[in-house]
């Protein structure tokens, strides 16, 4: 078990940068996750650390050792990969020993080894067979049971739930989580879903277009993300965003239908941030938008644009000019299409991002 | 008017199918009758008697069955050379950087359709004669070689891109060197792949007849495609009983191979697997 | 190029090249370009032109390309002639016809009567070249062969067709030996297209041959541009003819690579048979550029 370091590290492939100077620590027994979209360089990242990938500038370490120059082989981690490479032709036990075999333990060993890690895993039954004939989330515990069998440094993860359908995932889900903290192991875990990242990890890094834009608990992500990327790649539905125009006279935003929000107690902090007349992002998530009965200075006016009951609560999308809002609401008579609702929008929860996308407050 | 229309291109297509069934089996059903009728025709009879008589005249001459034993030699040869470095060479194109990557299989492409057997006769046989290989096995598995391995590699080249990296990726996390990695992981998935490409080479050169005839001289290392014309009167016309005997005996192993790959994978289809 | 590590180092992964390229460029690429050179000789099989072959320009070619006998049988160019009948007549028309027909004809059918006609296609594809030159020979025969036992049945006179019609004999016999590369090619090709294709045409209120014509065809078009290039190339290639009429009567079957044959191992001039060897590669090779070409369009359509 060892804490990963990343200096400065870099990929470049032909003219495209897939890593940009990333640095990064990852502490001892963590579970971190690498978020971001398809091709932010989050899987580029991963194989680096497994030796799978050589930086093009930049130095990695396991533990103290600096592991930049090694292959794999000598890296001593596991990985989990997202089709999982079970080999078709060997049975799960076979697949599962694999990392002894080459390790030239006895045979022997190898069986009481593997029958150790397939209990823990609840795959016992399932050693004589093959691959083909295990269903989806028991070829995803077999790929773990051969990542554990010889105890790594670390454990990788490249996507490994994205193969699995959407109860099968949550389930696993779960599973990993208990498996992780049980075992105190380094992980990290590469997906671009970022309800898995919030559930599965202790800190997340967001990455896009090669760079680690905001490392944080998941709370701290979601509470304060650091840009409007992030804001906006984090939560389902994900942050609504208002562009508006401050103006520092009447303390108030100006959308760009002229509707005016009153900023109340935090026009202080906005005036010191922004200059008189700025353009800015309000972001505010969902959750904390509630309708209201009639117009008010923190009210919007808005027509319905869609309606999603989702059992706890209810998905309602409004049009406020041309810009569309999500709201989660918990009540009991959703409005209906097309009708006139009030948005109230509570300040005292909003961020503010600056027009380039950086957090200003 | 639609039921009409239903019964006539169904009448249609059994009509077409018994046409092209029957284009096709005609010419065949000679070698299945001839070669169990005393008398030597080339008309399409039913044996009468019939008798197997043919074969074990065919048995008996050893000179003809030395020709069988000599296609064994000559394409289970070149099938393991041809399998072999094959294997080797499209593993290395779809897993290593290879310079000039692009010159190389375009290149490969083009010789091996340029060069056929028929344009390069002269200088293979020039060649084979300046290297002291003529009327040698060597000399015709490496000719032979030489002319399906470009074809060989690209089939098995799909193979291999058809196999994910992880596999191998996670053979190199498990900790295995490069050489158990080929060993337990990389040969056993391209198992049929190679059986494909060991087929198809040991199909190609049991059939041909070229390349022996023009480098082959002693009538004992001749192959059975060549041994074939032996079965003949002192007026050089063919004994018909014997040479279909001998014509079905020959035609078997390509037979029982099909058999084998029908069953085993279907009859699958691979770029140009025959020329 | 990958975007990945290599799996296999440069060197090992050249390594493993070696022995392939070695057999290429002994067996195919160095016999090739040899070949270029014997043409400008007058080399023979035995005498004093094989020891110190002679260098003669382009008298080789000059005599392939005489056009005063050009046309006589037993000449260059009543090969050739030959030859371009033999491509059109069998591989255009008979193999990539037949096999259109065939795959079309079982498209989405499965059942005896297509694993039957299957078989025997890939059978007579498959079958060594003698065996199946010995059938013909029976098939064909004027008195005791099958078609001509069936033709008389049907009321029709006997040919001596290896005789009377040399040319067509091969070119039928050729359409059967091969048709199964163009019918298994199609058929593979024809598997790939999503069904909805033919259904959105039948909604859309299209006859059968008007979808064959409008979505079918143009869905398949670079499958039969890659059929149509490799069945030529074979096809002007194949050896196989000569087992059957071996370029008789008098030549009149005599295609170009019986000719090479002919010139360079019954006359045994080397030298003459080279330049005929040039001359087909030089179609091999533009062969091979539009199929390469019509490769590289498919692989950007990707």
């Amino acid at each position: 078990m060892a804490r990963i370091r990343l200096e400065g590290v870099t990929k470049v492939f032909g003219a495209v940068v897939a890593v940009d100077d990333l640095t990064l620590t990852i502490e001892d027994g963590e579970f971190f996750a690498l978020l971001g979209p398809s091709g932010c360089g989050k899987t580029t990242t991963l194989r680096m650390v497994a030796g799978l990938e050589r930086p093009t500038r930049g130095r990695i370490f396991i533990g103290e050792r600096d592991v930049t120059d090694l292959p794999p082989q000598a890296r001593d981690i596991a990985m989990v990969f997202q089709d999982y490479a079970l080999y078709p032709h060997m049975t799960i036990m076979e697949n599962i020993g694999y990392p002894l075999k080459v390790r030239r333990y006895a045979r022997s060993e190898i069986h009481r080894r593997v029958r150790e890690v397939a209990e823990v895993l609840q795959i016992a039954d399932l050693l004589d067979r093959r691959p083909g004939q295990l269903s989806g989330g028991q070829q995803q515990r077999a790929a773990v049971a051969r990542a554990l069998v010889y105890p790594p440094q670390a454990f990788l993860f490249d996507e490994p739930l994205s193969n699995l359908d959407a109860k099968l995932r949550l389930e696993a889900r779960s599973f990993l989580k208990h498996l992780q903290k049980s075992l105190g192991i380094t992980t990290i875990y590469v997906t671009h879903d970022q309800a898995e990242a919030m559930a599965l990890a202790d800190r997340i890094g967001v990455m896009d277009r090669g760079r680690l834009l905001q490392v944080g608990s998941p709370i701290e992500i979601y509470r304060r993300p650091r840009n409007t990327f992030v804001a906006t790649f984090i939560g389902s539905p994900p942050m609504n965003l208002l562009r508006c125009r401050f103006q520092q006279a009447e303390a108030v935003l100006v959308l760009g239908d002229g509707q005016a929000l009153a900023l109340g107690e935090r026009a202080e902090a906005l005036r010191r941030a922004f200059r008189d007349g700025e353009p800015l992002w309000l972001g505010i998530r969902p959750e904390h938008l509630a309708l209201a009965e009639g117009p008010g200075p923190t009210h919007l006016a808005a027509r319905v644009y869609a309606v999603e009951p989702l059992g706890v609560e209810t998905l309602v999308t409004v049009q406020v000019d041309a810009e569309r809002i999500a709201l989660r609401l918990s009540v009991d008579e959703p409005p209906v299409l097309r009708e006139q609702v009030w948005v109230r929008v509570p300040m005292e929860r909003a961020l503010f991002f600056r027009e380039g996308g950086e957090l200003a407050l | 008017m639609t039921v009409i229309r239903e019964v006539l291109s169904r009448v249609l297509f059994y009509l077409f199918s018994a046409l092209i069934g029957a284009f096709f089996a005609l010419p065949m059903l000679w070698l299945l009758l001839a070669p169990f009728n005393a008398r030597g025709t080339l008309a399409l009879e039913i044996p009468r008697p019939f008798t197997l008589a043919n074969f074990e005249a065919v048995f008996a001459n050893t000179f003809a069955m030395r020709a069988l034993l000599n296609s064994v030699f000559i394409a289970g040869g070149t099938m393991l050379v041809v399998t072999l470095t094959a294997t080797m060479a499209a593993y290395a194109l779809s897993r290593a950087e290879v310079p000039y990557y692009d010159l190389l299989t375009y290149g490969l492409i083009l010789f091996s359709s340029v060069v056929t057997g028929t344009a390069a006769m002269v200088p293979i046989f020039l060649l084979a004669n300046a290297l002291g290989l003529v009327d040698t096995y060597v000399g015709v598995i490496l000719t032979f070689t030489g002319g399906l391995l470009p074809t060989a590699i690209f089939i098995l080249r799909d193979f291999v891109e058809g196999l994910p990296r992880s596999y191998e990726e996670s053979a190199m996390v498990c900790g295995a060197t490069p050489w158990q990695m080929v060993r337990d992981v990389v040969m056993p998935l391209l198992q049929p792949g190679m059986m494909v490409v060991a087929i198809w080479a040991f199909v190609q050169v049991w059939g041909a007849f070229l390349i022996p005839f023009v480098l082959l001289r002693t009538p004992e290392r001749m192959p059975a495609a060549i041994a074939i014309y032996s079965f003949y009167t002192e007026a050089g016309t063919p004994i018909l009983t014997l040479t279909s005997a001998y014509a079905l005996l020959y035609a078997i192993p390509v037979l029982v191979l099909y058999l084998f790959v029908n069953a085993r994978y279907g009859f699958r289809f691979f770029g140009g697997i025959k020329r | 190029m990958t975007q990945r590590r290599p799996i296999l180092s440069m060197p090992v992964g050249l390594l493993f090249l070696l022995p392939a390229m070695v057999f290429v460029a002994v067996f195919l690429v160095f016999p090739s370009l040899w070949v270029l050179w014997i043409s400008l000789t007058n080399q023979t099989l035995t005498g004093e032109a094989a020891l110190r072959p002679r260098f003669v320009g382009l008298a080789n070619f000059r005599a392939l390309f005489d056009f005063e006998n050009w046309m006589v049988r037993g000449y260059f160019g009543n090969a050739l002639r030959n030859s371009v009948l033999f491509v059109i007549g069998s591989a255009l028309i008979g193999q990539a016809g037949l096999g259109l027909a065939i795959a079309w004809a079982f498209y989405r059918r499965r059942g005896i009567w297509r694993e039957l006609i299957y078989t025997l296609a890939i059978l007579a594809w498959i079958i060594p070249d003698v065996v199946v030159a010995f059938m013909w020979v029976a098939y064909l025969d004027r008195d005791q062969g099958t078609l001509n036992a069936i033709l008389s049945a049907l009321g029709m006179g006997r040919v001596d067709w290896l005789i009377e019609q040399p040319l067509l004999s091969i070119i039928i016999f050729n359409t059967w030996r091969g048709a199964a590369f163009s019918m298994l090619l199609f058929s593979s090709a024809l598997a790939t297209l999503p069904p909805s294709y033919l259904e959105a045409a039948a909604v859309a209120g299209a006859r059968p041959w008007q979808a064959f014509r409008d979505i079918i065809l143009p869905s398949i078009r670079s499958h039969i541009i890659t059929d149509l290039v490799l069945i030529t190339l074979w096809t002007f290639n194949t050896f196989t003819p000569y087992l059957i009429t071996a370029g008789g009567p008098t030549f009149r079957s005599e295609v170009v690579s019986i000719y090479t044959f002919r010139i360079a191992f019954q006359h045994f001039e080397f030298g003459r048979g080279a330049a005929v060897a040039v001359v087909m590669m030089l179609i091999n090779l533009a062969l091979a550029l539009v199929y390469l070409s019509t490769l590289r369009r498919e692989a950007r359509a990707r």
